[in-house]
């Protein structure tokens, strides 16, 4: 943006915030200085200068002082423009500058950059130095830009997905209900337009751009969601558990006997073992990591399933 | 992207408009101080000042709404008419504070000072906060509390620490004393960050693998040289020392891009990947090749290709 046009921009931004009437477009140009001769120029720029207004979250509003006004006018009302008074304790501050930090390698480090100039503009001593303690991040995500305007929006998306296994992304159509991190993973959470169900997707197995396919508002959240229990719903391992018996090496499977119900010795240096799985595929991968610390006396699938997932590391 | 990071030309705006109230609110400010509040240079802001100053409205009567100093770099504003307030929170301003504040608060952190400061804000930001409910952030909290609660007592109160710590990479648990530097929550894990007098070397410590705490009577003595990590460059950087290492992996084995800090992901079509890593300790590597099994192969190095089989063969022999 040149110099002239921030200047212009400034001008208008007070000429608009001083007056409690609304001003014409005519009014307008005579006070503020920078717009242009020609009408049809004047105009084309004035629209312009509208829209980067409303982009700042300058609440710009339309109208006229009388019914009789044919003219439409503009203000900004004081109190839709102001920032509430807020004042913050010295240790509140502290955690506001601490949750600003949050975002620093994230979509919206730049939004909270933004919130804590306007509240350091508001009389707020936030600092900016790392304080002792606690110092949390959240990690960048390339879809979640996208998403999180759709979820604001309330706006349709589509987007290409690649589920675990899949040799190919498969496109989907989704009404965004929300955005979740869990365990420093990000999911969206919806109704699956193709599949008439509601779907999380996890950000990361998004391929290429996320596309809005409609207007904003245009989504409906259904009324009593909770997004963090959807994804919770959704992530959570089936609670059926079995046992598994396993010959654990005297001093290795720390992993393994973090979990266990029981341990007894079982002569030669081998303990044995009780820990409770629900999934045979991830718990045998998990076992097979252990590689030659453990041997699985029972269930049999399981048994079978790590000598399987050796054979696959051995071929 | 609207909203959420300005754009450069736009941002000069907002500084103007937050300025005037900056410094209203604190009566008079100093330059350098000010500069550096807002991230600019002294000359940049003065620059501001002058804009600020230069504002003129010229109907009905000719004036300027403005009238500021800064003689003897303090600035004063003397008159500001209607810009004595800064502007309201955007959606994405708000959503991006209160996010983050929710998320100490499930951490734990922050204490009575956090529900507080949601409440201000939430207050403050009036309706621009409502869609921040839609963004939420969960954190890993498998029966670390009282080890968090301990470390945090540590941490206030300057002490020494023990830990029975478990390496996942060597599958070993080990015992070593610790000197708290802080803790970190990092994509959603939470570390202990301190001076490890086994290594005499800082070190991060996954409060889910701390089998054990004790928090001892001795004072903690973080020498001069331990150096916090820059958390914004990433948790796990790779020294110029570590092992490269390449792995294939089948559309069932790709979670590893996901998880771990690759150099490079190169795209082998029909969902294969082809990934390099860095790493000082290739037991991890080893493990996690027989956790893949078929789904990852390691290509480089090729001794350690080998030691895999020859770990999947002693293990297999078991079976036998």
């Amino acid at each position: 943006m040149s110099r002239r046009k921030t200047e212009r921009l400034l001008g208008l931004v007070v000429c608009l915030l001083s007056s409690e009437r609304y001003l014409t477009a005519i009014q307008i140009r005579a006070a503020v200085p920078g717009y242009p001769e020609s009408f049809e120029a004047f105009k084309r720029m004035f629209e312009r200068d509208k829209e980067e207004l409303r982009e700042l979250g300058i609440p710009l509003e339309t109208g006229s002082n009388s019914a009789l006004d044919e003219e439409l006018g503009y203000r900004i009302p004081r109190q839709a423009y102001e920032l509430p008074e807020i004042r913050l304790e010295p240790d509140e501050a502290a955690v506001l500058s601490l949750a600003a930090r949050v975002w620093r390698q994230a979509e919206l480090a730049g939004a909270a950059a933004g919130a804590l100039l306007k509240l350091r503009a508001a009389g707020v001593d936030a600092e900016e130095t790392p304080q002792p303690g606690i110092e949390p991040r959240l990690a960048g995500e390339p879809a979640f830009g996208p998403l999180w305007e759709a979820v604001r929006d309330r706006r349709p998306v589509t987007f290409a997905h690649r589920a675990a296994g899949r040799s190919e992304p498969q496109q989907r159509r989704l009404d965004p209900w929300g955005v979740v991190n869990r365990h420093g993973r990000w999911y969206v959470a919806g109704h699956d337009a193709d599949r008439d169900a509601v779907r999380v997707f996890r950000l990361s197995r998004i391929e290429g751009p996320v596309r809005f396919t409609g207007p904003a508002g245009s989504v409906t959240v259904p009324e009593g969601t909770d997004v963090r229990e959807t994804v919770r719903e959704w992530d959570t391992q089936p609670s059926a558990q079995r046992t598994a018996l396993l010959r654990v090496r005297g001093g290795a499977g720390q992993g393994i006997r973090r979990y266990a119900t029981s341990v007894r010795p079982d002569g030669d240096g081998w303990d044995l073992v009780e820990a409770p799985f629900s999934d045979v595929g991830w718990y045998s991968e998990h076992l097979a990591s252990f590689g030659r610390a453990v041997i699985v006396v029972e269930p049999a699938d399981l048994r079978e399933a790590v000598i399987t997932q050796l054979k696959g590391a051995l071929a | 992207m609207t909203g959420t990071s300005p754009a450069t030309g736009s941002a000069r705006l907002q500084r103007l408009l937050a300025l005037v109230p900056y410094v209203v609110s604190r009566k008079a400010t100093g330059l350098a101080e000010t500069a550096a509040a807002f991230g600019v240079s002294e000359r940049e802001l003065v620059d501001d000042l002058n804009l600020l100053w230069c504002v003129e409205l010229r109907s009905p009567d000719p004036y300027c709404p403005i009238d500021l100093s800064y003689e003897g770099g303090e600035i004063v504003v003397s008159q500001a008419e209607q810009m004595d307030r800064p502007l309201r929170l955007a959606v994405d301003e708000a959503s991006a504070l209160l996010v983050a504040l929710r998320m100490l608060a499930e951490i734990g952190a922050g204490g009575d000072a956090l529900s507080r400061t949601i409440a201000k804000l939430e207050a403050a930001a009036g309706e621009a906060g409502a869609p921040s409910a839609q963004v939420a952030v969960q954190v890993d909290k498998i029966a670390q509390q009282t080890v968090l609660t301990q470390l945090q007592d540590a941490l206030a109160r300057g002490r020494l620490v023990h830990l029975s710590y478990y390496v996942h990479g060597r599958d070993e648990t080990t015992e070593r004393d610790v000197d708290p530097m802080r803790l970190l929550v990092v994509d959603g894990r939470t570390y202990l960050e301190g001076w490890c007098r086994r290594a005499e070397a800082v070190r991060l410590f996954r409060l889910d693998r701390i089998l054990g705490l004790e928090v001892l009577g001795q004072p903690a003595e973080v020498p001069a040289e331990a150096e916090p990590k820059d958390v914004d460059q990433g948790l796990y950087r790779p020294a110029p020392e570590d092992l490269r290492i390449e792995i294939e992996l089948a559309p069932l084995g790709r979670w590893v891009a996901e998880n771990y800090p690759c150099e490079d992901v190169q795209d082998l079509g029909d969902g294969r990947l082809r990934v390099k890593l860095r790493t000082p300790d290739s037991r991890w590597v080893r493990r996690l090749a027989l956790r893949l099994g078929e789904h990852g192969r390691v290509i480089a190095p090729a001794d350690l290709a080998t030691q895999v089989r020859e770990d999947a063969a002693a293990a297999l022999a078991q079976y036998a």
